[in-house]
C-alpha cells in the first residue's frame, strides 16, 4: 500500500515538474483562462448598452420631442441620424447604421391628446434578431415611462393591475453575473480534458508509454499519476477565474468555498476522466486532440451555457445528463450567485462521480487489455 | 502518368495533394472532423440551440379565491409560454424555486379582486436571476399575460384600458422571429473556422514535431508547393462543410437566402484563407502540437464564437474588447453571412468586410510561406 502511494507521488511529482519546467506550456496553462475569462467576461452578454436609432419625426410636436428626449437620455440610445422621408429607412437599416428606426406619424400628438392610441412605428435590424429584441424591450420600458407620466398628467386612470418585478440572486440582471460563474467551468473543461488526453497520447505516441508500463508501476497507478497533475492544472485555473470574477468584475460570492471546491473537485475529476478515456481510444496525440475537440463542441453547447436546457429538444435534454459541465455550470451559478448548501447540490454532484467512475475504470481496463 | 503534359511544379503540387488527401480519408480522426463535426453541429444548431423561451415552468401562488384570481390564472395557463404549477402559499413555490423545479414565481396576493375594484391591483412577480437573459424573458412574457387578460377584460366591458402610447415594432428580415436565422451565420463560421484553423494547425504541428516536414524540403518540393499541396485539401473540405451547411439553412432550417451565391462563395473563400493562414502561421511558430491546438482554439475558435457578434452584440462591449474583436477574422465574416443570407447583397457592407479580409489574407499567406522557409536554412 505504502509502495503503492510512494510510486504514485513520484509519478505525480515528474509530471508536475515537467508542466513546471517548459515555459510554453507555462503560460499556455496560465495566460489563455485568465484572459478569456476577461474578454468573455466583457463581450459574452445580452445587455446592451448602445443602441443607435434613426428618427422620423413627421409629428415635429411637443410630444414626439419628450418621446426623443427621454430616448437621448438614457445613455443607451443614441441619435445616430434624422431621416426625413420614410423611402430613407431601407438605406440606414440595410447598411447597419441604424439598429433601430423610429417612425412617428403626423397626427402622432392629435392622437394622444383626443385619447386616441397614438402608435409609433418601429422598424428593428433582425438580421440579430435577439439583439433587435431586447432594444424592442429597452424601447418599451421608455414608452411605458411615458405613458404613465402622460396618464398622472392628462388625469387618466392607470391600467387596473400593475406586474412589480423582481429577480432573486441578480437584482438588476445583468448577464454578465450569470455568464463569469459558468466559465469557471467552461474554461478549465477545455484545458484539463485535453492536457489530460495528450499527456497520456503523447507518451503513446513517443513510445515512452511502454517504457512507463515496464516500470513497477501498476496501470492504476499510471492513471492516477496522469490524472492528479490535470486536475491541480484546473483547480489552478478555477482559482485564477474565481479570483477575476471577484477582484475584477466585483461579483458577490455567496456561497463557501468549500461547496464550490467540492464541485470542482468533482467536475474536474469527470473531465479528466473523460480526457483519459479519450487518450485510450486514441492511437495518435493528433486523434487524441481531435477527438477531445469534436467531445468539447456539444459539451459547451448543451450545458445550458449559452442557451436554457429546458429549451432544447428531449433526445438533446437526455445528452446533457452524461455532459460533467452541464452539473458544473448549474453548481457554480447556484453557489457563487445563491450560497446554496452542498444538500442542495446532490443531484448535481452524483452524476459526475459516475462519469468519473466509469471513465477512468474503462479507461484502465482499455491500458490493461492493449499491454496484455 | 508519369508525364502527361504537365509543368513540373503542377504535377509536384498534384502529388502532395494526393498523397494529403490520402491521408484525410485513412485517419478516422480527420473524417470525424471533417465531415462527422460539421453534420453534428448543423443538428445542435438547428436543434438544440435555441433562444426562443417556450413552456417555462413557473409557480403560481393563488392568495386569493375570488373568481377573478382564478381568470388570471387562466391566463398564465393558457401561455403558450408558461408551465404553471398552481399552489396556494409562497413557502412551497420558493421551495421549488430553490429545486430548480420552477424558474419563476407569480403572486396573486389576497387582496388582489379588492384592490382591482379600486383600480390599483399588483401582480408580484419573482424570476431566478440566475440566468439573467433567461429572467428578463420570463419578465416580459408575465407582464404579456397580465396584459392579455386586462385587454380581454376590457373587450367584455369591464374597464377601457389601453395605453396612451403603443409601439407597433416590425423586425426586418426576421418578421417571424426565428432564431435559426441568426444561427445559421454562427454555424458557418464555426464550421469554416474548424476544418479551416484547426484541423491544419493539426496537420502541420504535427508534421513539424515529427520531423517530416523537413523530410519534405530535401525533396526537389518547393515551400509553396509543400504549402499549396497541404492546405488545398482542406480548402476543399472547408468548401464542402459550407454547402452542407448552406442546404442544412435551406432545406432544413428554412433560412431565407436574399443574397447571390456568388458572394456567399467569395466571401465564404476569403475567410477559408484566413483561417488556413492562421493556421499555417500558428503551427509553423509553435512546432508541439499541444501548444499549436491551444493557441488555435484561443485565436479562431473562441472568437469565431463569442466576438463575432453572431450571439452576442459587439456594440455593447468596452473599447479595448472592441478592438481585440476587430483584430479576429471571425466578426467581418459573420457581417457579411448575416446581410448575405437576410438582407441580401447591400455592397455597403459587402464590399468593406471583404477587404478587411482578403487584406488578412495576404498578410497571412505572406507571413506563413516566410515562416516555413526560415526553416529550411
Amino acid at each position: 500500500m505504502w509502495a503503492s502511494i510512494s510510486r504514485t507521488m513520484a509519478l505525480i511529482r515528474k509530471e508536475i515538474f515537467a508542466i513546471l519546467k517548459d515555459p510554453r506550456t507555462r503560460y499556455s496553462l496560465l495566460l489563455p483562462p485568465i484572459l478569456q475569462c476577461l474578454i468573455f467576461g466583457y463581450a459574452a452578454s445580452y445587455d446592451l448598452n448602445d443602441v443607435p436609432y434613426a428618427l422620423l419625426d413627421q409629428d415635429h410636436g411637443a410630444a414626439s420631442r419628450d418621446l426623443v428626449a427621454r430616448l437621448d437620455g438614457t445613455h443607451v440610445f443614441h441619435q445616430v441620424s434624422y431621416l426625413v422621408r420614410a423611402s430613407d429607412i431601407k438605406k440606414t437599416i440595410d447598411d447597419k447604421t441604424a439598429l433601430l428606426v423610429l417612425q412617428i406619424g403626423p397626427d402622432f400628438e392629435r392622437n394622444l391628446l383626443l385619447g386616441k392610441p397614438a402608435n409609433i412605428q418601429v422598424i428593428a435590424d433582425g438580421r440579430n434578431s435577439n439583439t433587435a429584441g431586447v432594444a424592442l424591450g429597452y424601447l418599451g420600458i421608455i414608452v411605458d415611462g411615458f405613458n404613465s407620466d402622460w396618464r398622472s398628467l392628462h388625469g387618466l386612470p392607470n391600467p387596473p393591475v400593475q406586474v412589480t418585478v423582481r429577480a432573486w440572486y441578480n437584482p438588476s440582471l445583468e448577464t454578465r453575473w450569470s455568464m463569469i460563474p459558468s466559465l469557471i467551468g467552461t474554461i478549465t473543461l477545455m484545458q484539463t480534458m485535453m492536457f489530460a488526453a495528450m499527456s497520456i497520447a503523447r507518451e503513446r505516441e513517443l513510445g515512452t508509454f511502454d517504457q512507463l508500463l515496464v516500470t513497477p508501476l501498476r496501470p492504476g497507478e499510471i492513471m492516477v499519476g496522469k490524472a492528479v497533475p490535470a486536475m491541480l492544472v484546473g483547480l489552478f485555473q478555477a482559482t485564477n477565474i474565481l479570483l477575476v470574477a471577484q477582484l475584477w468584475f466585483r461579483i458577490p460570492f455567496e456561497g463557501s468555498f468549500f461547496t464550490l471546491y467540492l464541485g470542482l473537485i468533482l467536475f474536474l475529476l469527470a473531465a479528466v476522466g473523460i480526457g483519459i478515456f479519450v487518450s485510450s481510444m486514441a492511437a495518435t496525440m493528433q486523434q487524441a486532440m481531435l477527438y477531445s475537440f469534436v467531445l468539447i463542441m456539444p459539451f459547451a453547447l448543451l450545458s445550458g451555457l449559452t442557451t436554457p436546457i429546458s429549451n432544447m429538444p428531449e433526445v438533446f435534454q437526455y445528452f446533457t445528463l452524461i455532459n460533467p459541465l452541464r452539473y458544473a455550470i448549474t453548481i457554480a451559478q447556484r453557489v457563487y450567485l445563491e450560497g446554496v448548501g452542498v444538500d442542495r447540490l446532490i443531484p448535481y454532484l452524483w452524476p459526475m462521480a459516475l462519469i468519473a467512475t466509469f471513465t477512468l475504470s474503462a479507461a484502465t481496463w482499455m491500458f490493461r487489455n492493449r499491454v496484455a | 502518368m508519369q508525364n502527361d503534359g504537365l509543368p513540373a511544379k503542377l504535377r509536384r503540387i498534384r502529388a502532395l495533394v494526393r498523397k494529403e488527401s490520402y491521408q484525410i480519408i485513412r485517419d478516422p480522426s480527420t473524417i470525424l472532423i471533417g465531415v462527422a463535426m460539421p453534420i453534428m453541429m448543423i443538428l445542435l444548431f438547428g436543434y438544440a440551440l435555441s433562444l426562443d423561451v417556450k413552456s417555462v415552468p413557473v409557480a403560481v401562488v393563488i392568495e386569493d379565491t375570488s373568481p377573478v384570481a382564478a381568470e388570471l390564472v387562466a391566463g398564465f395557463r393558457l401561455s403558450p409560454y408558461f408551465k404553471t404549477q398552481v399552489t396556494t402559499s409562497m413557502a412551497a413555490a420558493e421551495e421549488l424555486m430553490l429545486e430548480r423545479k420552477a424558474d419563476g414565481i407569480v403572486r396573486i396576493r389576497q387582496d388582489f379582486s379588492r384592490n382591482l375594484s379600486l383600480g390599483k391591483a399588483e401582480v408580484q412577480v419573482l424570476a431566478y436571476g440566475g440566468d439573467a437573459n433567461r429572467a428578463r424573458i420570463i419578465e416580459a412574457y408575465a407582464q404579456g399575460a397580465v396584459g392579455e387578460w386586462t385587454a380581454r377584460r376590457a373587450s367584455a366591458g369591464e374597464a377601457v384600458f389601453g395605453g396612451p402610447v403603443n409601439i407597433q415594432s416590425r423586425l426586418w428580415f426576421n418578421e417571424a422571429n426565428d432564431s435559426h436565422y441568426y444561427l445559421v451565420p454562427g454555424l458557418i463560421v464555426m464550421v469554416m473556422t474548424i476544418i479551416g484553423a484547426f484541423l491544419t494547425t493539426m496537420v502541420m504541428a504535427r508534421e513539424w514535431e515529427r520531423g517530416t516536414l523537413e523530410a519534405l524540403f530535401v525533396t526537389p518540393v518547393r515551400t509553396d508547393e509543400i504549402l499549396l499541396g497541404k492546405t488545398l485539401p482542406y480548402f476543399a473540405l472547408g468548401m464542402i462543410g459550407l454547402a452542407l451547411c448552406v442546404l442544412a439553412a435551406k432545406f432544413l432550417f428554412d433560412v431565407p437566402f436574399r443574397g447571390s451565391i456568388l458572394v456567399l462563395t467569395v466571401a465564404s473563400m476569403l475567410y477559408l484563407l484566413v483561417a488556413l493562414g492562421i493556421g499555417l502561421l500558428i503551427s509553423s511558430t509553435v512546432k508541439s502540437q499541444f501548444a499549436a491546438s491551444q493557441l488555435t482554439m484561443v485565436a479562431t475558435y473562441l472568437p469565431a464564437m463569442m466576438l463575432s457578434g453572431f450571439m452576442f452584440d459587439l456594440r455593447s462591449v468596452p473599447v479595448a474588447v472592441q478592438v481585440i474583436a476587430y483584430a479576429f477574422p471571425a466578426r467581418y465574416f459573420v457581417s457579411l453571412l448575416q446581410t448575405v443570407f437576410l438582407a441580401g447583397d447591400i455592397w455597403a457592407i459587402v464590399l468593406p468586410n471583404a477587404a478587411v479580409l482578403a487584406g488578412m489574407v495576404v498578410v497571412l499567406l505572406v507571413l506563413s510561406v516566410r515562416a516555413t522557409r526560415k526553416k529550411l536554412a
